[in-house]
């Protein structure tokens, strides 16, 4: 299971902070070319971070490269970072599986044989890419997440942004289930009040409760917040540890069907524990030593 | 000879005194008696008002050789010391010693004077600027002595640094010599610094350009150990003297650092009933004050007292009720004026009070943890806080080195990469903090304990804190960074380090150009 609780944008043009983007605890960070690098600034950023990738250690976590849009620099930005060995690469304003298509075969023009295979990471920021959600997430297998980004989306739609963020439901919902069928991750949409820390918790709460698996963040000081809701409770590893006992006990006694408090487990709600049980693993959570 | 801690002391300094090397933090015993200031009497109808400084200077007299002394809480605002020394050049004095508890870039016309022969001799705790860096440069002829807040106080009391004239500059006094740091335009809170000065020395001046009515109140310097008060137009710059507000950081490094700082301190289990705690004024060591807070907050802890330099931070922490008392040495910005002059558990009290070793308990040593900064580390856990990456004079010990030595718990918080320069080195340029007293160091890629408190190291692997041997941290930064190269300086030494107990840890020698 990649993790990806939290994703965390740092300015591919400021030296200081992609040094030390990797002492936060971001499960990724995403190292920015487009809207974080003014136009003049491009060329220098890509030399930047295409150097960064090479020498800078992120330790754990997961390294991201935001291009620029396929219609201005993203061929030139792919050719210049996917040599660099990043783990993934964040297309912004993806319409369509035509444009995955498109950047899935940049990215294999400029791998290097040896290297891991580039993921991609595709970022709905336009009415047009939420409708095409699912078909853009199916649409290569490098894809392993959908990421929604609220604030060019409320402009395309004609809508007011708020910190309620009714306005972007139905995208939330739709990028939420378009990821969960086509087998990939959801990324909410960042909160961009950087000092409004109960806001940021209400926002990663319901994001979490409506299925995200993790946060877009703009801010290192948002990352603690996002992840203690993203982490797995107490009481949810122990409701999982539960259904597996259950489920293998049922197995044990040649029972095709398990129950737990006297509802039935079946296997969506194992897959769940699963999750959860994998999750809780991972960040050292089991056995409630922390 | 080397001393307790490997650096190399010669056995004699030309202009200093005695040299005794550092022993150990707690190794040497005080074998004096305090000293006793000149005896004098004023009859009933003697006035202490005197219409200017040369007025002052011809009464006393001062006379060449003298050791004037001043305190620094007007910082880069202080008008008196410029004033004071103007009046001397201008009366022909020479050889004089100036005994300033800090030294700011506000006080540069002291280079002249030295230059003119005025002044020979400097005596300070903490030094930044144009000042710092000629005598870096070797502006004098004998070694600046550079002392812990607490180790003047110690010096004053002990006849070790002994004041002919100390001057005050006081934001107000009455016509007889009551003085205090909350009224006049030029207010900057407690005068805590100037508490020895005015105790032990065998004149005491007030500069003020505040007069208020007889008897002033509050009271912070009594009219029985001031000799004179002088009127003057302007004390200083109130902007440079107060900051207004001090801000916790916005840096993400910075902030990250602080939490870590304060999980640490979590982790020590000393958050509880009656937890005693210091911290700086700056925006790092406010942003840990606001991580403890949180936790002070969510388990209803309320603290004994807050030390030190006192930051509207601080008396919030007060008016909240999470602190009981304030002990405040020196003031920072308008809060810490306003709630000295009005709060009754907001203490006022002197450098010796504060931080002196040498009597029958400072404050310092009833303290549970303090933060500190650092700008180089040695792997002993030794640091400096004196010179910079190239040698130059930008600091002092201040109140490092007594807290440090005080408090059950020493934390540095620092960035391991300062710039381009990795925080951790073999060896410090110069030692000003012992390593024996400093317990963990905070770093934004991991925490180092002193191996000296192991006690501790368990309880932050058990916490879950990012707990890395020293060298490795070490090693990690020179990863990225790589290791710099030492940095080359002279013969001449052009300070000495003095320890809070007097003993020599270190000197600082000259830097080329």
């Amino acid at each position: 299971m990649d993790l990806r609780r939290s994703m965390l944008f740092i300015p591919g043009n400021n030296p200081g902070m992609l040094q030390n983007g990797g002492v936060f605890g971001a499960d990724s960070v995403i190292l920015d070319l487009e809207d974080a690098v003014a136009p003049m600034e491009k060329d220098a950023a890509r030399f930047l971070v295409a150097q960064v990738l090479r020498t800078v250690d992120y330790g754990v976590s997961e390294t991201v490269v935001r291009i620029n849009p396929l219609d201005t620099f993203a061929a030139v930005d792919i050719k210049a970072i996917v040599p660099c060995c990043p783990d993934a690469i964040l297309v912004p304003k993806v319409e369509s599986a035509a444009d995955i298509h498109q950047v899935a075969a940049m990215i294999a023009a400029a791998e290097k044989p040896e290297q891991t295979p580039v993921k991609i990471i595709a970022l709905l920021e336009t009415p047009c890419g939420i409708v095409e959600a699912y078909h853009i997430a199916k649409a290569d297998p490098r894809v392993v997440a959908l990421a929604l980004g609220a604030e060019d989306y409320t402009a395309g739609l004609g809508a007011m942004r708020t910190k309620e963020g009714t306005e972007i439901f139905t995208a939330r919902t739709i990028v939420i289930n378009a990821a969960a069928a086509a087998n990939v991750q959801s990324i909410d949409t960042p909160y961009t009040d950087a000092n409004d820390e109960e806001g940021l918790l209400a926002d990663t709460q319901l994001a979490k409760r409506l299925g995200f698996k993790g946060k877009l963040s703009i801010n290192p000081r948002q990352i603690d917040v996002i992840h203690t809701v993203f982490n797995p409770s107490l009481n949810d590893i122990d409701w999982a540890q539960q259904v597996i006992h259950a489920i293998r006990k049922a197995e044990a006694e040649g029972s095709g069907v398990a129950s737990l408090n006297g509802k039935m487990v079946d296997l969506p709600i194992v897959n769940r524990a699963e999750r959860i049980l994998h999750l809780a693993e991972l960040l050292g959570l089991m056995g409630g030593e922390k | 000879m080397k001393n307790a801690i490997g650096r190399e002391i010669p056995e004699t300094i030309s202009g200093i005194a005695a040299i005794k090397p550092f022993a150990g933090a707690f190794a040497t015993v005080p074998e004096m008696t305090r000293q006793a200031p000149k005896v004098k009497t004023i009859k009933p109808a003697d006035r202490k008002l005197v219409d200017n400084l040369v007025e002052v200077f011809k009464k006393i007299p001062v006379t060449d050789g003298m050791t004037l002394s001043f305190h620094h809480h007007f910082r880069n605002g202080d008008g008196v010391v410029n004033m004071v020394l103007a009046t001397a050049a201008q009366l022909g004095l020479k050889n004089l010693t100036v005994a300033l508890s800090s030294v700011f870039p506000v006080h540069a016309p002291i280079i002249e004077h030295v230059k003119n022969g005025v002044v020979t001799g400097l005596d300070t705790n903490y030094m930044s600027g144009p000042v710092a860096q000629a005598v870096s440069k070797g502006l004098f002829d004998k070694p600046v002595v550079l002392r812990t807040h607490g180790g003047r106080g110690r010096g004053i009391e002990c006849g070790q640094l002994k004041i002919d004239v100390a001057f005050i500059a006081a934001p107000a006094a009455d016509e007889y010599g009551n003085l205090n740091g909350v009224e006049g335009p030029a207010a900057c809170g407690s005068l805590g610094y100037a508490f020895p000065d005015a105790q032990y020395a065998d004149y005491v001046v007030a500069v003020t350009d505040y007069i208020g009515e007889y008897p002033l109140s509050p009271i912070s310097i009594p009219q029985t150990r001031v000799d004179y008060v002088v009127k003057v137009e302007c004390v200083g710059d109130p902007k440079g003297i107060v900051s207004g507000t001090t801000r916790i950081t916005k840096d993400p490094v910075g902030l990250k650092i602080a939490e870590t700082a304060a999980k640490v301190i979590q982790a020590t289990g000393l958050i509880k009933n009656g937890f005693a705690f210091q911290t700086g004024a700056g925006g790092a060591s406010l942003a840990t004050a606001a991580f403890v807070r949180k936790m002070m907050e969510k388990d209803n802890v309320v603290g004994s007292f807050a030390l030190g330099g006192i930051t509207g931070y601080m008396v919030d922490m007060l008016e909240s009720g999470l602190f009981k008392k304030l002990m405040d040495v020196q003031g920072f910005d308008l809060e810490a004026i306003r709630s000295l002059s009005t709060n009754p558990n907001h203490l006022e009290i002197g450098a010796d009070f504060y931080a002196s070793p040498f009597n029958a308990g400072c404050a310092v040593n009833q303290l549970d943890v303090v933060i500190l900064g650092a700008t180089e580390m040695d792997t002993d856990f030794n640091v400096n806080v004196v010179t910079g990456s190239d040698g130059v004079i930008m600091g002092g010990s201040g109140g490092h080195a007594d807290a440090a030595a005080g408090a059950k718990v020493t934390i540095i918080v620092a960035n391991l990469l300062r710039g381009r320069l990795p925080i951790i080195v073999d060896k410090v340029l110069t030692a000003t903090t012992p390593g024996e007293t400093i317990d963990v160091l905070v770093t934004e890629r991991g925490v180092a304990v002193n191996p000296l408190r192991a006690d501790l190291k368990e309880k932050f692997l058990a916490a879950g804190l990012p707990v890395k041997d020293i060298q490795e941290l070490k090693q990690l930064a020179e990863k990225i960074a790589g290791a710099p190269k030492a940095v080359k300086t002279g013969e001449k030494i052009v300070a000495v380090v003095e320890y809070r107990d007097g003993t020599i840890i270190d000197v600082v020698r000259q830097v080329e150009g």
